[in-house]
């Protein structure tokens, strides 16, 4: 009898251990982004979005089940990094981050030593993607953006003289420009003013737009992020210059700024792979799910973010990656299928997504303009 | 015509440099400490009318009041809880608590207000001067800047040489020890010159935040720095001399930005003060003080 309770006991235990593990056979997934800060709007809509696709992968119940923590960078490198530290600590197995392009750069060169799989949502620049052989993104790289960007105004033949402001302290920025400006000389665009400045210098940008008005530009390309974008728009108003302003994924966001007078953003076109009023069920159960969530709208990074927890879904499920794998072992795997031929992805931000063995994704951009205070599409 | 045009936003820009060169040059004249927190002190300023104004829709000047107010409660604060301590420390001791106290509001402010941008509506509800038929645009943001500018510096100076506050204020700004033994309340003088320092970084928030709208809380941190430079180029401790400094300073930017490079405008400005400082180390109008030895 005393035998059979042992027996008994033991059972239990070893059931309980097995439970145990059991519900720690959960991959855990890291994210990195600016949930304060100048680029606050676009860590939230990152976080916001990943909690919800890990939210609806755990729901099918099915073999992979993910656990989510979120660490905010400020858009700085140096916290980013600390956040990457923590983050590891914790065990994050892989990395779904980071959102802006300095702090992924920064990240990146961690990433690499530790072979930590990192599937970026929208740092774009091409300098993240080349940091390794581990890291992928989900938006379109900076060449491409600034290539579509021109090929676009000339095809739509939207201005014959082109000014140019950007941020010559910041990757993202350059490096759109330079793609921009190849792109631009190919297709006979001119670039009648090219202006720039740097996050120390950007209190007054109105010598930049006066420029760009003396040089007589009739469309501004303005790869930079919102804020400085705002500014532009303000001074541009101010000293009464009509113009057509042309703006990358980093626009995304100007209408949410508070105490904007979103009036002057009117007309303004961007590059961007999704809007929120497209019809199809895709865009609308996500846009459901995520004002449900939050009472926003999402904007282009949530879309991003959505698509890289269920593109790491696909992965590890078709390369049958575990809890119990390590790191290193799971990015090897990750690596493998997501440049292999037959992996593919439709998702929000592009039908048929395909990735080499540079990180860069293929799909197609789509230009957007704002009318009535919202995204509507161009054609 | 275009030169005429970036020389008025060079002007502009000029200004709202004097207003805040003239906080820093009072402080430390009188209390010969760098305040290196007077730009964040302008950030709440600018903080205070936003939600004020811009949000509550109040009267512009009321809101103006109510943060110079606000700045001013802060600046006695911080006078009192950080600075005095230290009345007989070394002046590296006190310059490495001022920059203490500026990383304290930022990010009290960024715990506060969150760090998301937010925009600023213009407290100047006028219409823009325009002259040469359109050809040259000049906001009525500048114009009231520069205007607010000038009569505080002659407010200011008529203060210090005339009344009997200002009288003590140039006693302790010469010999603090001299001073209290006549009978003058040094603590006081400090934490008056403070108020009234903090006071007029609270205009200054407003005017800079109408004329460039951007509000985050490291919003103060470089004109504050910038303004720091105008007021040693026109000579620190002198009131004319951080106005003269500051509209220099605006001109020299914004010109340089038009017509060296928009990215070098900075070196260019401090290549300039280097310079002065070279040839003339207590800046434009600085007094020359001679020391026996």
């Amino acid at each position: 009898m005393r035998k059979m309770m042992c027996v008994a006991l033991t059972g239990a235990v070893t059931a309980g251990l097995a439970m145990s593990s059991m519900a720690a056979e959960v991959i855990k997934i890291g994210g990195i982004g600016p949930t304060t800060g100048p680029a606050a709007i676009y860590g939230s809509n990152v976080q916001n979005a990943m909690e919800i696709a890990v939210e609806e992968v755990n729901a099918e119940g099915g073999d992979i089940q993910f656990e989510l923590q979120f660490e905010d960078d400020q858009h700085d490198p140096e916290t980013s990094v600390n956040a990457y530290n923590s983050l590891k600590d914790w065990g994050m197995q892989i990395l779904g981050g980071t959102v802006t392009t300095n702090p992924c750069i920064a990240v990146g060169s961690e990433a690499v030593s530790d072979n930590m799989f990192m599937l970026t949502p929208s740092a774009s620049s091409q300098d993240v993607i080349s940091i390794g052989d581990n890291v992928f993104q989900v938006c379109f790289t900076d060449p491409n953006q600034g290539r579509a960007s021109a090929d676009y105004i000339s095809e739509m033949e939207l201005g014959s003289k082109i000014g140019i402001i950007y941020n010559s302290s910041d990757a993202y920025s350059t490096g759109i420009l330079n793609t921009f400006l190849a792109e631009a000389q190919e297709k006979n665009l001119e670039v009648v003013a090219n202006e720039a400045f740097t996050d120390d210098n950007s209190t007054d940008l109105t010598t930049q737009v006066q420029a760009c008005k003396d040089a007589g530009a009739d469309l501004i390309f303005l790869p930079i992020y919102y804020t400085p974008a705002s500014q532009i728009l303000k001074a541009a108003n101010d000293m009464g210059y009509e113009t057509k302003f042309f703006g990358v994924d980093g626009m995304d966001g100007i209408l949410s700024v508070e105490g904007f007078d979103t009036s002057l953003a009117e007309g303004v076109m961007l590059l961007t792979p999704f809007v929120a009023t497209s019809t199809d069920d895709l865009t609308v159960a996500f846009v459901k799910a995520y004002q449900d969530k939050t009472g926003d709208i999402p904007n282009q990074f949530a879309a991003d973010a959505y698509d890289v927890v269920k593109v790491l879904y696909k992965a590890c499920t078709e390369a049958g990656v575990t809890a119990d794998m390590s790191a290193s072992d799971i990015c090897e795997a990750l690596k493998a299928v997501i440049t292999s031929d037959g992996f593919s992805y439709d998702g929000l931000t592009g039908e048929s997504m395909t990735w080499d063995a540079s990180g860069a994704v293929s799909k197609d951009p789509r230009g957007m303009v704002i009318q009535d205070g919202v995204y509507q599409p161009m054609d | 015509m275009q030169f005429l045009s970036y020389l008025a936003r060079g002007i502009s820009l000029g200004s709202v440099y004097a207003l805040i060169a003239l906080g820093y040059t009072m402080v430390y004249g009188i209390a010969k400490m760098l305040n290196f927190a007077h730009g964040d002190v302008i950030m709440v300023g600018g903080y205070v009318v936003f939600f004020t104004f811009c949000k509550g829709g109040i009267h512009p000047v009321l809101a103006i009041i109510i943060a110079m107010g606000a700045c001013t409660l802060l600046g006695i604060t911080i006078e009192r809880v950080a600075y005095r301590p230290l009345r007989g420390a070394s002046s590296l001791s006190v310059l490495i608590t001022a920059i203490g106290v500026s990383y304290f509001l930022q990010n009290g402010a960024m715990l506060l207000w969150k760090s998301d941008p937010k925009s600023f509506t213009s407290v100047v509800k006028l219409k823009p001067l325009v002259l040469f038929g359109g050809q040259l645009q000049i906001s009525a943001e500048s114009i009231v800047t520069i205007l607010v500018s000038v009569v505080i510096m002659i407010v200011l100076i008529w203060f210090v040489q005339y009344t009997k506050p200002g009288h003590a204020m140039q006693a302790v700004s010469e010999d603090r020890g001299a001073a209290q033994l006549m009978g003058i309340n040094v603590n006081g003088i400090i934490s008056m010159t403070f108020a009234i320092g903090s006071a007029l970084a609270a205009v200054a928030g407003a005017l800079l935040l109408s004329s460039y709208p951007t509000l985050i809380p490291t919003t103060g941190a470089m004109p504050g720095i910038k303004a720091f430079v105008a007021a040693v180029f026109g000579g620190i401790g002198s009131i004319p001399g951080a106005f003269l400094g500051g509209i220099l300073l605006g001109i020299i930017e914004n010109l340089s930005k038009a017509y060296i490079s928009t990215q070098l405008s900075d070196a260019v400005v401090f290549l300039v003060l280097i310079v002065v400082l070279l040839v003339k180390p207590t800046g434009l109008l600085g007094r020359k003080t001679t020391v026996k030895v």
